[in-house]
């Protein structure tokens, strides 16, 4: 189940937060997201996944407080859609 | 102290001119593709380009142009290098992109990466960042390219030390309707300094006219 | 004149000021407003503007309705009401007061306006405004700028100047730039911006809006308020055209870019300071020579953090400062016109004013948020601005 909703967050994020150069496939599940090494995500993107989790799953966040544990990883987002899906 | 434009390009009809010589013609159909294309073109490497709205993607592809193989801003310190920028459009093409994003309450997901380019500065903001320019920078909306305040107030920069080189030009998009003129100014006494003058164009507003419709100054 | 003409030691006067906001529609409304701690931002209880409650700061549309009415009845009689938009108005109104309070002649080849915002009409974006008597293509600001030129018949196409919100201080200092050139005698700075969910609904998509009034530069501040406004300046060559009897001069200014990020700021305050530094520089004065800032100060954290960052780099520290935007909110292309004229105030009346919404140091820089008001001579003041695509100005006023 977690496999599948991670799958999907991967597609999701390369598609809607325009990362280039990788396919969902290739995004590793486990490592941060944000910064050089990760996805090469910055403070507007970190807002759009915000977004994101809005309009795909339902949930608000504020991005200051809570975004940081939250995005840590792709399999992070996972666990707490999970946890706090309504939708 | 005459100021003289040192190197110039052009973006339109698919053609990219450097100094006033074609060196590229795109069979791209779209404006998207033509910009996809350049950026490959040109071997560009920046992963933030894929994120920019149209207008800042024809800025940065006319820096890129302009200043790709060249050194010539980089003997200035970047606080002394300015940007200053004209269009007729602002960031229309994303305003209506975002307002879109909101029309429908029961679909109502504003987007901050559609937002932030909502503002036509962005464009100088993307040069700046790419060539870590740092000096004086503004966004002029108006009609038409318009020469005259260019020099006018580029000149004053320079008159006063505001600006030791400045990149400026016409930088317009809005749907299909693309058109770019990007410049470098620069000082008499530092172009002799350090390369020796050679056929550059003194900056005025007829001769920036000239250029910019492809005409022989 | 040509470009080694000596128009060096041009002394550029600043003149009459009008400010429209919700504290009211002149700059001596707004400071009876302001020394009556009267604060202009209140809960939006959720409607066009917004889905979901927030603060802002909106002029009075009735009052605004009455009073453009008013004039157009008097100076235009054939004009109907509904040919202007919100925006339109509010800059036929502020520009009008000030004209009406100097000798500047707008129709003199000589005289040049130029107008900052940041949206314009913005209300026209979607298309979706059906009164046939306005022309959607008002929505350029080119065309919104010289709709409002040829209202008064100004021989000069109006500049426009979009440059994120800093747009109010560039203006003004292009505006001098340009006298000191030699191009114009008179420049009539004129800027603002209407609210519309198109604003609103951005901010909100940065998380950028606090839940409260923005409590600039506190310890507590989480966001920043918007407001919608109009404020017009004038800047000449000739003082006793100017209309005021003081002669403050605009002494110095810059404009830097952080090359950074395009929305966050460079947080080590570097471009901001530089941009302080140089314009203290072409004001030739020390960091202890300025009496009073004027700051940006809208309320987020960043933001705040990185100004407080470069003014203590630049040595002002020490000097009483305030932000503006505590009263009124964040004003986008109007701000930087709107808090100069009443900096600049303050500098006529010898009187500075809390800023608004601050109680505990927020900074890690401290610096000298003004608590209360005071009375001061202030001869040099500072005003600061940065923005969005990593901008940043500042400009010297200094009496003479």
């Amino acid at each position: 189940m977690i496999e599948d909703l991670i799958l999907k967050l991967k597609k999701e994020i390369v598609e809607e937060l325009n990362v280039e150069n990788i396919t969902p496939e290739e995004v590793d599940t486990d490592a941060p997201i944000f910064g050089e090494e990760g996805l090469g995500l910055d403070s507007i993107d970190a807002l759009e996944l915000v977004v994101l989790l809005d309009k795909n799953y339902g949930i608000k966040i504020q991005a200051s407080k809570e975004g940081r544990k939250i995005f840590r990883s792709v399999r992070t987002i996972a666990e707490y859609i999970l946890e706090h899906q309504k939708k | 102290m005459e100021l003289f434009i040192t190197r110039y390009m052009k973006l339109q009809d698919h053609r990219v001119s450097l100094n006033g010589i074609v060196e590229h013609a795109s069979e791209a159909e779209s404006v998207d593709a033509l910009f996809r294309s350049l950026y490959r073109y040109y071997h560009i490497d920046y992963p933030k380009f894929s994120k920019m709205d149209n207008l800042c993607k024809l800025a940065f592809l006319s820096a890129e142009i302009l200043l790709q193989g060249t050194d010539v801003i980089q003997k200035y310190p970047a606080e002394q290098i300015g940007i200053i920028l004209e269009n007729a459009s602002s960031s229309l093409d994303y305003d209506q992109k975002h307002q879109e994003s909101i029309r429908d309450r029961n679909q109502y997901f504003p987007s901050p990466s559609v937002f932030v380019y909502t503002i036509p500065n962005i464009m100088v903001a993307e040069i700046a960042i790419r060539h870590k320019v740092k000096g004086e920078n503004t966004v002029f909306i108006s009609e038409q390219f318009d020469p005259e305040l260019i020099d006018h107030y580029v000149s004053e920069l320079f008159r006063n030390q505001r600006v030791s080189c400045c990149l400026a030009g016409w930088i317009e998009c809005y749907g299909d309707h693309y058109q770019s003129f990007l410049f470098v100014i620069e000082q008499e006494d530092n172009i002799k300094r350090f390369e020796g003058l050679q056929e550059y164009v003194i900056l005025n507003p007829l001769n920036m006219e000239k250029l910019y419709k492809g005409k022989s100054i | 004149m040509g470009r080694n003409g000596s128009q060096l030691m041009v002394d550029v006067f600043v003149g009459a000021s009008n400010t429209i906001t919700s504290l009211g529609f002149s700059t001596a409304e707004h400071v009876k407003q302001i020394k009556a701690n009267q604060i202009g931002i209140s809960i939006y209880p959720g409607g066009n503007l917004s889905p979901t409650p927030v603060p802002l700061s909106l002029v009075d549309n009735r009052q605004l309705l009455d009073l453009f009415r008013e004039y157009l009845y008097k100076t235009k009689p054939d004009l109907q009401l509904d040919f202007f938009t919100r925006s339109e108005m509010l800059h036929i109104l502020s520009i009008a007061d000030v004209l009406k309070s100097s000798e500047i002649n707008v129709k003199d080849p000589r005289t040049l306006i130029i107008l900052s915002t940041l949206k314009g009409n913005m209300d026209l974006i979607g298309g979706d405004i059906c009164v046939p008597a306005i022309e959607l293509d008002r929505v350029y600001l080119w065309k919104w700028g010289e709709f409002l030129g040829s209202f008064f018949n100004s021989s000069n196409k109006p500049i426009v100047v979009s440059n994120a919100c800093i747009s109010g201080v560039l203006a003004i200092l292009i505006g001098s730039r340009l006298i000191k050139a030699g191009r114009y005698d008179h420049v009539i700075v004129a800027g603002g911006d209407i609210l519309t969910e198109f604003a609103v609904s951005g901010f909100q998509s940065f998380q950028s809006l606090s839940p409260k009034p923005c409590k600039p530069f506190d310890a507590a501040r989480d966001g920043l308020s918007l407001g919608e406004g109009c404020g017009t300046i004038i800047l000449s060559r000739h003082h006793s055209l100017c209309g005021i009897p003081e002669k403050i001069v605009v002494a110095g200014g810059s404009c830097t870019n952080d090359a950074h990020h395009i929305s966050g700021p460079l947080r080590t305050g570097e471009s901001f300071y530089v941009a302080i530094r140089r314009a203290l520089r072409e004001a030739s004065l020390d960091p202890r020579d300025i009496d009073y800032i004027s700051a940006h100060g809208t309320g987020t954290d960043y933001y705040d953090e990185t100004e407080a960052k470069a003014l203590s780099w630049a040595g002002l520290e020490r000097v009483p400062t305030n932000s503006f935007k505590g009263y009124f909110g964040h004003t986008l292309g109007a701000a930087g016109i709107i808090e100069s004229a009443l900096a600049i105030a303050s500098m006529r009346n010898r009187e500075i004013f809390r800023s608004a919404g601050f109680e505990n140091p927020g900074t890690s820089q401290q610096i000298n948020i003004l608590t209360d008001h005071a009375v001061k001579e202030v001869n040099h003041c500072l005003k600061t601005a940065s923005g969005f695509g990593g901008c940043n100005a500042a400009a010297v006023f200094k009496k003479i």
